[in-house]
């Protein structure tokens, strides 16, 4: 039978990289293909449904999809994660000459952030200022690729460059991003500075549902685990995809998104999308 | 924490300052497994050393007990990504292999080489068919006697004596032929290069001075026939043909046969009796400066099918059936345009009288004979015996390029 992984095409390279997974794969004699899904929720949806064995799921979309498994009687697992998925951080940035000293300075501001669905620059900071007690704080959202939740950079990209313009007061993005905005002269060097760090959560995660065929389901994240970065057929995909090395899945890391898609209802406890002005 | 860890302090470099690159060194200083202890002022050197060391496969943890201090554990994706890397072959002459494989694509001679990566299909991969050991000394010469047609040439030069308008018709009719001609000459050594493994770079240089040698060519010649004002001359369909028929020509050593060996080097005879019979100093210097190139590039297809000949005794064979395949498809053409040839008579007479005529005849034929013994010296010295290299030299196009 053949394993069948929904995957979501937020960029070109997706088909580049599952397409040389695809190959790589079925080299490894097992009977593997994918289908490519314009956003998360649709892909949620026919996981549960058991349209698609595996998902490669966003975290947001690890969340929806064990509400929606549990609500229907159902069970998914989280299988394997790349070695880049865990211990993540975002952070809280505002310009050098800020007068914020401390996160509490940010009463009464206005912050950008990324995509509605984005939980690395959207809703895990949103939680982390709400719960380190910063009240009245405006919100400036940049939606670009809603649906893919955050993976597309561009939304992180638009409130680095509010914030550098001085349309905002503090802006919110993934600590790789900011790393990268750096780097690139989004956020020129010494017009910036970290006001403050997240705790660490954990991103994708290969989503695994119990009506698959456990014997190939147990396969397929086997062979995951033994691409090795030394290997120079899989390396050029590794690379594309972020990784060095795929890690057994873990369900520990994905605290600081779950209460935050509580606090502001992006689903409901049966896996309904409820957030506001959300719409893949 | 156990085990040594190895102290870095980066004052206060930030990561948008190329901090990473001292992080890097310090990490490729232990080994895999092994720690290095960071310490440095920028405020944000928590958050990126988190993230590059994430994206790179090195462990992070911040040290508790100290601030502005993390630890970095090496891990071994560096290591494994140079695993299986191979050199592509040695940097000198020395240093080049019988046949480069095609994954060693665009890389430097001599590189050390990642494996992966794309196959580009250079198709000319084999040291006994492209390579001639005159090769590097042949292109070292070629790129110090390169000209610049704006000063090597004085433009505004008078000649001696006035030349009447149909002499300088048919020096347009010549050069209009010659720009013909060098546009195939500049076409098949660009085509082939494009096709040479990389890895062979002398012989890649060697035929891109070719190709630019050619590019002055048609310019030279363009502007000389343009001089005056007058309009361009002819270019006939059995010339064309005779020239097409070069490109057709898809093997290497059979390419740089016809065009170098037979073509250039008649032209040679050719470029040398304009310059002689020139009626103005222009184009006795254009034509005195393209044999000087020609006379290389000949040398180079000479000497490469010599070393060729040497290692493979049925290319002979080869080359002659190359002549009489030209030969046949050609067999039914005209040949060399006859404007040309009636444009060579003159321009050698001089004059219209019949004696000046008779005179311009026979040079056009003492022109003819000698590109017929250059053609059979040449053939000579690829190994043709003296009665098979008159046969073949006879077969030659009647276009002579």
């Amino acid at each position: 039978m053949t394993t069948l992984m929904g995957g979501v095409a937020y960029d070109p390279k997706v088909v580049t990289i599952w397409d040389g997974f695809r190959r790589w794969l079925r080299g490894q004699a097992l009977d593997f293909d994918y289908v490519l899904y314009s956003h998360y929720e649709r892909q949620v949806e026919d996981l549960v449904a058991g349209h698609v064995h595996a998902a490669w799921n966003s975290p947001l979309a690890w969340v929806r999809s064990a509400r929606l498994a549990a609500a229907r009687g159902r069970r998914v697992e989280s299988a394997v994660m790349r070695d880049t998925d865990q211990d993540l951080t975002s952070v809280v940035v505002v310009r050098a000459d800020s007068p914020a000293r401390d996160v509490a300075d940010l009463a009464g501001a206005t912050v950008a952030v990324g995509a509605v669905d984005s939980p690395q620059s959207t809703l895990i900071p949103l939680s982390f200022l709400r719960g380190e007690g910063v009240r009245d704080l405006a919100v400036r959202r940049f939606d670009v690729g809603v649906g893919l939740h955050g993976d597309h950079i561009g939304g992180e990209r638009d409130a680095a460059r509010a914030l550098v313009a001085g349309e905002v007061d503090a802006a919110c993005m993934i600590d790789g991003n900011h790393l990268l905005f750096g780097q690139e002269g989004t956020l020129p060097a010494g017009t910036t500075r970290v006001l403050a760090q997240t705790p660490v959560y954990d991103h994708c995660t290969m989503a695994i549902v119990d009506t698959a065929p456990p014997e190939e389901a147990a396969e397929f994240v086997r062979l995951l685990g033994t691409m090795s970065y030394a290997d120079p057929e899989v390396r050029p995909l590794l690379d594309l995809e972020g990784l060095k090395q795929w890690v057994p899945g873990r369900m520990s890391g994905f605290g600081p998104l779950t209460r935050a898609v509580d606090e502001v209802g992006f689903y409901d406890a049966s896996g309904g999308v409820t957030a506001a002005e959300y719409a893949p | 924490m156990t085990g040594e860890r190895a102290p870095l302090d980066l004052g206060f470099l930030s990561f948008e300052r190329g901090a990473h690159l001292l992080v890097a060194r310090a990490l490729r200083g232990i080994p895999i497994g092994g720690r290095v202890l960071v310490t440095g002022g920028d405020p944000a050197l928590g958050v990126h050393l988190r993230a590059w060391a994430r994206q790179r496969g090195h462990g992070f943890t911040p040290v508790p007990e100290r601030s502005a201090t993390w630890e970095l554990v090496r891990g071994p994706s560096e290591l494994q990504r140079w695993q299986g890397a191979e050199r592509a072959g040695g940097p000198g002459v020395d240093g080049i292999v019988d046949r480069p494989p095609a994954r060693w694509g665009l890389a430097a001679r001599g590189a050390l080489v990642e494996p992966g990566g794309p196959e580009p299909r250079f198709d000319i991969d084999r040291r006994e068919v492209v390579w001639a050991d005159l090769a590097p000394r042949l292109y070292a010469h070629a790129a110090a006697a390169q000209w610049d047609p704006a000063t090597a040439v004085d433009w505004a030069a008078a000649p001696a004596e006035p030349v009447p308008a149909d002499v300088e018709a048919a020096v347009v009719q010549v050069m209009t032929y010659l720009v013909e001609n060098e546009q195939a000459a500049l076409v098949v050594p660009a085509g082939l290069l494009a096709r040479v493994h990389p890895h062979f770079r002398e012989v890649q240089q060697l035929l891109a001075v070719q190709a630019a040698d050619e590019a002055r060519h048609v310019e030279v010649f363009s502007r000389r026939a343009t001089l005056h004002g007058g309009p361009m001359g002819t270019s006939s369909a059995g010339g064309r043909s005779s020239l097409a028929s070069l490109l057709a020509e898809p093997d290497f050593s059979l390419a740089s046969f016809l065009l170098s060996v037979l073509g250039e080097g008649s032209f040679l005879a050719l470029l040398g009796f304009l310059e002689q019979y020139a009626p103005d100093p222009v184009t006795a210097r254009i034509t005195h400066l393209a044999r000087v190139d020609e006379a290389r590039h000949v040398a180079f297809g000479v000497a490469h099918l010599e070393h060729q000949s040497s290692l493979d005794p049925t290319l002979r064979g080869a080359l002659r059936s190359a002549i009489e395949r030209r030969h046949d498809a050609l067999v039914d053409t005209a040949g060399l345009n006859a404007d040309v040839f009636d444009a060579l008579v003159l321009l050698a007479a001089g004059g219209w009288t019949p004696a000046a005529i008779a005179r311009g005849h026979a040079r056009v034929q003492e022109l003819q004979h000698a590109m017929d013994d250059g053609r059979r010296q040449r053939l000579a010295r690829l190994g043709f015996p003296p009665d098979e290299a008159a046969e073949l030299s006879a077969l030659h196009t009647r276009n002579f390029m």
